[in-house]
C-alpha cells in the first residue's frame, strides 16, 4: 500500500510560493549595483541588482519611473524600495519598485550633474546661443506662480523703475508635479503672443526639491527654444539651476532680473534729453558760424570804406588850402583865364580822386569776395536787412509793411513785410 | 517710422547725433538728417509719454485658446 502522495502542480505550487513571497515582502528597501539595466519603448526599464554574491531581477514600470529624477545606469550603487511579485510563467520572483535612490550622493544632485552635463554636451549653455536682451523693453513676459513673492517682488522694482510698461504673466505652478511642464507651456504661450521683447522666468527661494522643476530637461528645452531672450530668476543667489545655465542671462533673484531688464525712466528721459540737446547744438552750429562770417565781412567792407574815403577827402582838403594860401583874389583879379585853368584842374584832380577812391573801393570788395566768406550764401542762405542796414535777427526789429533788402548769393531782393512770427516753422522740441 | 521699437528708434538718434558731431557734413545733409533726429526724438517722448501700466495674466478660454485678462495688484499694500 503506497502512501497517498501529496502532489502539486506546477501551477499550485507556484500560487502558494507567490503568496508567501508577496505576503511576506509587500514592502522592502534593498540595497545594491545596477547592472544589465534596459530601458524599453514601451518605458518600462528592466536591470539586475546585485552584490558580490547574488542578485535580483528588478522591474521599473513607466508610470513609477517618472518619479525617479535620475538617469539609472549601470555600476551605480543603489536603493530601492518596492514589492516582490513572482512571474508564474517563467517561474521568476522580481522586485518592483516604487523608489530609487543613489547611495552616497543624493539622487537630485546626481540627477542634476547628468543632465547638466549632456546639455553641456549638446552646447545648449554656449555663449554663442546667448541673445543679446533688449535695451528697452515695453512688452515683458514673467513665468512664475501669481501666487509666489517671486512675482511681487518683479512688478513691486518694475513699478518703482519704470511702472508704464506692459506686463503679461504666464501663471504656472513652480514647484511639485507637473510643475515643469507648465513652465514649460508658459514660455512657450509668451513667445506665441507675439510682441513680448523679454522674459523672466523664475521663483523665490527654496529648497534644492523646491527648485527642482528648474532642473528639469523639458524647461532648458523651453528656454533654449524661445525666440523671446530670457533671463532666469531662481531662488537665492546661491543658487544655480539647469535654467540658469541654458537662459540668457541668469539673474541672482527675481528682483535682480526686474532691475536688469526694467531701466530708471528718469535715466532714459534723460538719454533720451541729452541727445536731444546734442543734436540741436550741433545742428546750429553750421548756422552760427555763417552768422559769425558775414559779420566780420560787414564790419571789414565798412573799415576800407571809411579808410578809402577818409584818404580822398583829406587830399581834397590839402588842394584846397593851397588854393587858399596861393591868395587867389589878387591874382584872379589879374588873371580870368588862370582861374579858370586851376578851376579846371580842380575839378579834374577832385574827380579823378572820387574814381581812384571808388576803383579802391571794389578792389577791396573784390578782394573780400575772393576771400569767398560771402560765398556761403550760395548754399541757400540769405541776409536779410532794414532800410537803415541793420541785420535783421528777430521780427522784433521789423514791423508790418516795413522795407527790407534781401542779400541772396546772387543779388538782392526788396520786399516788404507781410507778416512777423515770433515763432518760425523750424521743428520744435 | 512708428513700425520701430522705441529700441531702434533712440539707437537711429545716437547715430545722427554722432554724425552731425564727428562728420563735416554739407549744410544740406546736416539740415536733413537734423530734421530726420528731431522727427526721432519726438517720436522716442512720444512713446516714453504715450506708456502705460499694463499688467495682464494670461488664461485659456473653454476652447483652449490664448487670452489675456487683466491682473489686479496693488504694490502700495504691500510692505
Amino acid at each position: 500500500m503506497s502512501t497517498a502522495r501529496a502532489v502539486l502542480t506546477v501551477s499550485e505550487l507556484t500560487r502558494r510560493l507567490q503568496e508567501v513571497l508577496e505576503d511576506r515582502f509587500p514592502a522592502v528597501w534593498v540595497e545594491g549595483e545596477i547592472s544589465n539595466y534596459r530601458l524599453y519603448g514601451s518605458g518600462h526599464a528592466y536591470f539586475t541588482l546585485k552584490d558580490p554574491d547574488s542578485q535580483i531581477r528588478v522591474v521599473l514600470f513607466r508610470n513609477r519611473g517618472h518619479r525617479i529624477k535620475f538617469e539609472p545606469a549601470d555600476g551605480l550603487h543603489v536603493m530601492a524600495f518596492g514589492s516582490i511579485e513572482v512571474y508564474p510563467q517563467r517561474g521568476e520572483y522580481q522586485l518592483v519598485i516604487e523608489l530609487l535612490e543613489p547611495k552616497g550622493l543624493g539622487a537630485l544632485q546626481l540627477a542634476f550633474e547628468q543632465l547638466k552635463a549632456r546639455l553641456q554636451a549638446e552646447g545648449l549653455f554656449d555663449q554663442a546661443r546667448k541673445r543679446e536682451l533688449p535695451r528697452f523693453p515695453r512688452k515683458i513676459g514673467i513665468v512664475t506662480s501669481t501666487s509666489g513673492a517671486a512675482l511681487r517682488d518683479i512688478l513691486r522694482v518694475i513699478g518703482r523703475r519704470f511702472g508704464e510698461l506692459h506686463i503679461v504673466i504666464a501663471p504656472c505652478r513652480v514647484q511639485g508635479e507637473g510643475a515643469a511642464e507648465e513652465i514649460a507651456q508658459g514660455l512657450r504661450d509668451l513667445n506665441a503672443l507675439g510682441g513680448v521683447d523679454i522674459i523672466i522666468v523664475g521663483r523665490g527661494g527654496g529648497s534644492l526639491e523646491d527648485l527642482w522643476a528648474f532642473n528639469e530637461e523639458i524647461v532648458a528645452r523651453a528656454i533654449a527654444a524661445s525666440k523671446v531672450p530670457i533671463v532666469s530668476a531662481v531662488g537665492h543667489e546661491v543658487d544655480f539651476t539647469i535654467a540658469d545655465f541654458v537662459a540668457d542671462l541668469r539673474a541672482p533673484t527675481p528682483s535682480a532680473a526686474a532691475e536688469l531688464v526694467v531701466r530708471e525712466k528718469q535715466a532714459v528721459i534723460d538719454s533720451l534729453g541729452q541727445l536731444r540737446a546734442r543734436l540741436e547744438r550741433f545742428a546750429a552750429r553750421p548756422l552760427r558760424d555763417l552768422e559769425r562770417r558775414v559779420d566780420e565781412l560787414t564790419a571789414r567792407l565798412r573799415r576800407e570804406m571809411r579808410g578809402e574815403l577818409g584818404r580822398a577827402g583829406h587830399r581834397v582838403a590839402l588842394a584846397i588850402r593851397a588854393l587858399r594860401a596861393s591868395d587867389p583874389v589878387a591874382r584872379v583879379a589879374g588873371d580870368r583865364h588862370r582861374l579858370a585853368n586851376l578851376q579846371s584842374r580842380l575839378v579834374t584832380a577832385l574827380t579823378r580822386r572820387r574814381d581812384r577812391a571808388r576803383y579802391g573801393l571794389r578792389t577791396a570788395v573784390g578782394r573780400l569776395d575772393s576771400l569767398s566768406p560771402l560765398a556761403v550764401l550760395g548754399r541757400g542762405y540769405s541776409l536779410t536787412r532794414t532800410p537803415t542796414g541793420e541785420i535783421v535777427q528777430s521780427p522784433a526789429q521789423v514791423s508790418v509793411g516795413e522795407a527790407i533788402r534781401v542779400l541772396l548769393h546772387r543779388g538782392s531782393l526788396d520786399a516788404r513785410v507781410t507778416d512777423t512770427r515770433e515763432q518760425d516753422d523750424r521743428p520744435q522740441v | 517710422m512708428t513700425d520701430l521699437k522705441f529700441e531702434d528708434c533712440l539707437a537711429r538718434l545716437e547715430q545722427i547725433v554722432g554724425r552731425l558731431e564727428t562728420g563735416n557734413l554739407p549744410l544740406e545733409e546736416s539740415l536733413k538728417i537734423f530734421e530726420e533726429g528731431i522727427g526721432l526724438a519726438r517720436t522716442c517722448a512720444r512713446y516714453l509719454e504715450d506708456a502705460e501700466k499694463r499688467i495682464e495674466v494670461l488664461a485659456r478660454d473653454e476652447s483652449g485658446a490664448l487670452g489675456a485678462r487683466p491682473f489686479a495688484w496693488e504694490p502700495e499694500r504691500e510692505q
